[in-house]
Formats: structure tokens, sequence, C-alpha cells
């Protein structure tokens, strides 16, 4: 008699055939699809002809590469803030102090409430004559007037991004407390007996075992900020003067806000290509320090 | 002892904890003042926490000006629990199948659903719209449920396979000596025992599904009556004047049923988490 888990004929792939079918209708089929029409001059018209790597050519020539870093340094920064706070706030949340379980509560919210309602009540946050940071500000004497936070290039760069740290913080922070709650006490039992300090224990025996998680947690992140969407587009749309405009806005403003399905495709197909470049040299990076680690761990 | 803290290192995570609910609560702050000033104190200089004349106006005239509002929580609860039933439905047995089955492309199977992460809905908005054209259910609630489910579907499939691996497949595997067919192991001795997981599953898809109602109800409907929660405040920007106080009171009344929900649920929603989503 088979085992019920050996190899079959064809059992796994009827398991497998609900969440296939619906992926490659949802993400497979557009994804072919605008592979093709990122080859052609796809627009607001009856016709489209194949035109090659033209969409390629123009948008290199463009302003596509300064997008590109621009992308970058939103997305790193933003991913840098979450796991640097959310590691913190992991670390404040498992210190056993009273009301503890109170203050997890209260932080969850941001990643509860729908994202675009998060990004209302931040858009007034940043209002200059009447939202509350500008209007504490001059309480304070930090601004001398009204300070439109989302009218200025690097103040709304920096803007979008503690938005978008704010909605991901928690998530990493409850993903980062979970990992650190499965560290068994006998290790930090261990080390305070042997007379290690706060610091010192967090530094060789939390921060060692929650690594795996927050290597994972990094790399999440970072794919989910780089295609964060609804945050920058409703409170700047890209702007001012395309200061805020990532990859995914600048994508959606050529297809969807210009009409130039074929510029747009070849956009979204470079962000393809880029997000798998970066897991693929992220993956490879971690390969290689894990490589090492064991490594020296066997020589000692 | 090893947790006993001295009495400035109580000072000093106190204050911490402090600045963190600052960050995190501020909006809701800002949100909770704006919608209990009228309108003309809202624009008003120098900005000041409480003013003499704060009321709840706006939490009565806003079911007048947004007479669907009701509509819209009631929308984003559905769409949100229809995607989970969906998605469940197709994360439950692939689960299963990439944990205890060994079948001729696993692993390139297991890739490309993870892979699917990797492409943001935003990405791929315009052969999805004209899918959406060709199946005909542009404009309905299917148009937000099915793009909905399908970016939904690798990470959940991702959280029960770990679970499940976990289990021990001897009830299984008794179950198959004893001569049950595949599909009833399945139904009777799958879903029971992973039942922990699937309810992890089921959260983090939940609420992905509810925090993320803005792309595809703005691209794929523009029939007002089935508009989620965020599409129906959203419509407030595009008015002459944006009535802000009422816009807060909405947005605070509609999001209040989920985080009802949450604090109710919350001892199981971050225990579940924390059991499924870390020990890999």
């Amino acid at each position: 008699m088979r085992a019920l888990g050996g190899h079959q004929a064809c059992f796994p792939y009827l398991l497998l055939m609900p969440a296939l079918v619906v992926t490659l209708a949802i993400v497979g089929w557009p994804l072919v699809e605008t592979v093709r029409l990122s080859f052609t001059d796809a627009a607001l018209k009856p016709t489209e002809n194949y035109v090659g790597f033209a969409n390629y050519a123009k948008i290199f020539n463009g302003s596509f590469p300064s997008v590109i870093a621009r992308t970058f340094v939103w997305m790193t920064t933003s991913v840098g803030l979450k796991i640097a706070i959310g590691t913190a706030a992991a670390t404040l949340l498992n210190a056993s102090v009273p009301g503890r379980n109170v203050i997890r509560v209260l932080v969850m919210p941001p990643w509860i409430v729908p994202i675009a309602i998060g990004v209302f009540m931040w858009s007034w946050l940043y209002n200059g004559q009447f939202g509350m940071i500008s209007g504490l500000g001059q309480r304070f004497g930090l601004l001398s007037g009204p300070f439109e936070f989302l009218a200025f290039k690097d103040a709304a760069f920096l803007a979008t991004i503690v938005t978008d740290v704010w909605i991901g913080t928690p998530m990493v922070a409850l993903y980062l407390l979970a990992a650190m709650q499965s560290i068994p006490a006998d290790l930090h039992e261990a080390a305070w007996c042997d007379g290690a300090g706060r610091f010192y224990r967090f530094r060789r025996v939390t921060l060692p075992l929650i690594m795996p998680s927050i290597a994972t947690m990094t790399l999440l992140s970072a794919i989910w900020t780089f295609n964060s969407f609804d945050i920058i587009w409703i409170l700047t749309e890209g702007g001012p003067r395309d200061a805020t405009t990532t990859m995914i806005i600048d994508t959606f403003k050529t297809a969807i806000s210009r009409n130039r399905y074929g510029e747009g495709a070849a956009r979204a197909v470079m962000i393809v290509i880029f997000l798998s470049l970066f897991s693929g040299v992220y993956f490879y990076l971690l390969a290689r320090l894990a490589r090492r680690a064991i490594r020296a761990g066997g020589e000692r | 002892m090893i947790h006993r803290f001295r009495w400035y290192e109580y000072g000093l995570i106190y204050l911490a904890h402090l600045l963190l609910l600052i960050f995190i609560l501020a909006p809701f702050l800002e949100a909770l003042l704006v919608s209990l000033r009228p309108l003309n104190a809202i624009f008003s200089i120098p900005y000041r926490f409480v003013t003499p004349d704060m009321g709840f106006d706006a939490y009565v005239t806003m079911w007048k000006n947004v007479p669907l509002l009701w509509r819209y929580i009631l929308n984003s609860l559905f769409i949100a629990t229809s995607v989970t039933v969906l998605a469940l439905a197709a994360i439950i047995p692939a689960a299963w199948a990439f944990a205890r089955f060994e079948f001729r492309g696993r692993d390139a199977f297991l890739g490309a659903f993870l892979a699917v992460n990797m492409v943001g809905g935003a990405v791929l908005i315009i052969p999805l719209f004209k899918l959406m054209v060709t199946l005909r259910i542009l404009n309905t609630y299917m148009a937000m449920i099915v793009p909905g489910a399908a970016f939904t579907i690798p990470t959940g499939i991702w959280l029960l396979r770990s679970y499940l691996m976990r289990i021990p497949r001897e009830l299984e595997e008794a179950a198959w000596v004893d001569g049950a067919s595949r599909l009833y192991i399945l139904r009777r001795v799958i879903v029971p025992i992973a039942m922990p997981g699937i309810v992890v599953a089921a959260i983090a898809t939940f609420i992905t599904a509810y925090a993320q109602q803005f792309l595809f109800a703005l691209t794929f409907n523009s029939v007002n009556e089935l508009s989620p929660l965020p599409v129906g405040i959203y419509q407030f920007f595009g008015r002459q004047r944006v009535i802000w106080n009422e816009l807060m009171a909405a947005s605070l009344v509609g999001i209040l049923p989920v985080l009802v929900i949450y604090v109710v649920l919350q001892r199981y929603i971050v225990a579940g988490l924390t059991a499924g989503a870390v020990k890999e």
C-alpha cells in the first residue's frame, strides 16, 4: 500500500488547483500581458503596434534613473526606521512592567485600520495652517510660522516616510516581539547568573537569536514598502514637483493618469526586475553571512 | 531577581513607552479633536487642543451628508470577510499539499507563490482592468474580492504550511491506514487539528484585506453603493469644500467596529500570530 504523503500522480496538484487558478488569473496572466504591452505603443487609441525596446529606451533617457534612485532612498530610509523602531518597540513591549498588556493593545491600531483612513488623519496632521505638528512647532518655537509639510520637496519626502513608518512599524514590532518570546528563559537566566548586564544580554543573547526574524522581516518589509502606493498617492500624488514620485507612483501616473499603457507597462516590468534583483542579492548576502557565521562558530 | 528594575529604569521604560504611544496615537487624537470642533473652529489660529465650543454635532450631521456611511462600513466588512473565505478555500488544500506531499516541482511552485508577494496590485492595474471587463465583473463586489484574495493567498499558504509541518502526521496516517479517502482526511482530520493555524491565517488575511481596500475599489468599482469605507470617505476630498470635522467623525465611527473586534480578540490575535509566524 502506498504511503499517504508519498509520490502521487496528481492528487497534490488537485490540492493546489484553487490557489493556482486564482493566482494565474489575477497575477500570472496580467504579468505576461504587462510584458507584452511594454513592447507596444498601447494608449487611448484603437490600435497598438509593436515598437521593440523603444519604451525602455525612452524611459531610460528620461527622468527614470532619478526615480529609481529616489525610490531606493525612500525604501531604505523607511525600512531602516521600521526595523529600528520596531526592534526598540518589541524590546519595550517585552519588558515585564505593569500595564504592558494595555500598551501592547494600544500600539497595534495603525496595522488594523484601513491604510487610507490612517493617511487621511495624517494629511490633517501635516496641514500647515491648522494641523497639530505645525501648531505645536510654533508654540514651542521650533517653527517661526505656519509650515506646510506637504508643499516642500524635502519635507514632503520625509512626511511620506514618517506615515509609512507609522503604518509598517506595529507589524514589525509584533513579529519581533513574538521572536523574543520564543527565546528560552534559561538562556537569559544563565547569562544573568554569570553577571551579564541588561544591555550585554540584549546584545549577546536577544539580538543574535532574533537575527533570522529581523532578516526575514527586513526583506518582506522592503518589498511591501517598495510597492507602497496608497500612502504617497493620498498625501501628495507624487508631488511637489515629483519629490515623492517613487517607481510605483511613476508607473501609475504614466499608465492611468496619462493613459500611456505601453510606457507604463515598461516601467512595471522594470519594477519586477528591480525587486527580483534586490531579493536575489539579499538572499545571496544572507547565505554568505550565515556560512561565515557557521564557519566562525566551528573554528572556536 | 532578573526582571526587577530600579526606579530610574522604570522611569526610562515608561518614558519610552510614552514616546512610542504619542507617535502611534497622535493621528487618532488629532482626528478626534477635529471631529469634535465646529467647522469654523477647525480653521482657527493659533493651534489649541481644547476649544470652548467642542461638541458631537459632526457625529449627528455626518449621517445626513454621508447617507451611505452604514453601507460603506458594512461593505468593508463584507468584502474583507469574502476575501478571507475565498482565500482560505485556496490556502487550506495548498498548504496541506506543500506540507505533506512530495511531488514534482514542489519547491518551484512554492517559490512562485512567494514571488507573487513581489508584485504589487498597482503594477498590474492595466491588465487587471481589462480582465475585469472581460469577466464582466467590473462594478461588482467580485471585482474587489477576487484580486484581494489573490494577493493574500501566498502569505496564507506560508503561514499555514509552517503550522501543518509542526503537527505530527500520525493521525492522518492512521486514518489513511483505516481506509479513509484523502479528501475525507482533509475534511475530518486536517481541518479540525489545524484549526488554530487556520484561525491565524484567517486573521492575517482578514486584516490585510480590510486594511488595503483602496486601489482596487477605486479603479474597478464606480458604484457608490458598493464602495468600501476608505473609498466612501475619500469622496469627501472631491467636494468643493472639505468638511473636515465630518470626515474625521465618519473615519472614527467607520473603524470603530473593527477596533472593538480587535480589542476583544487581541489576546488570540497576538498569541496566534506569535505562534504561527515565527517558529519556522
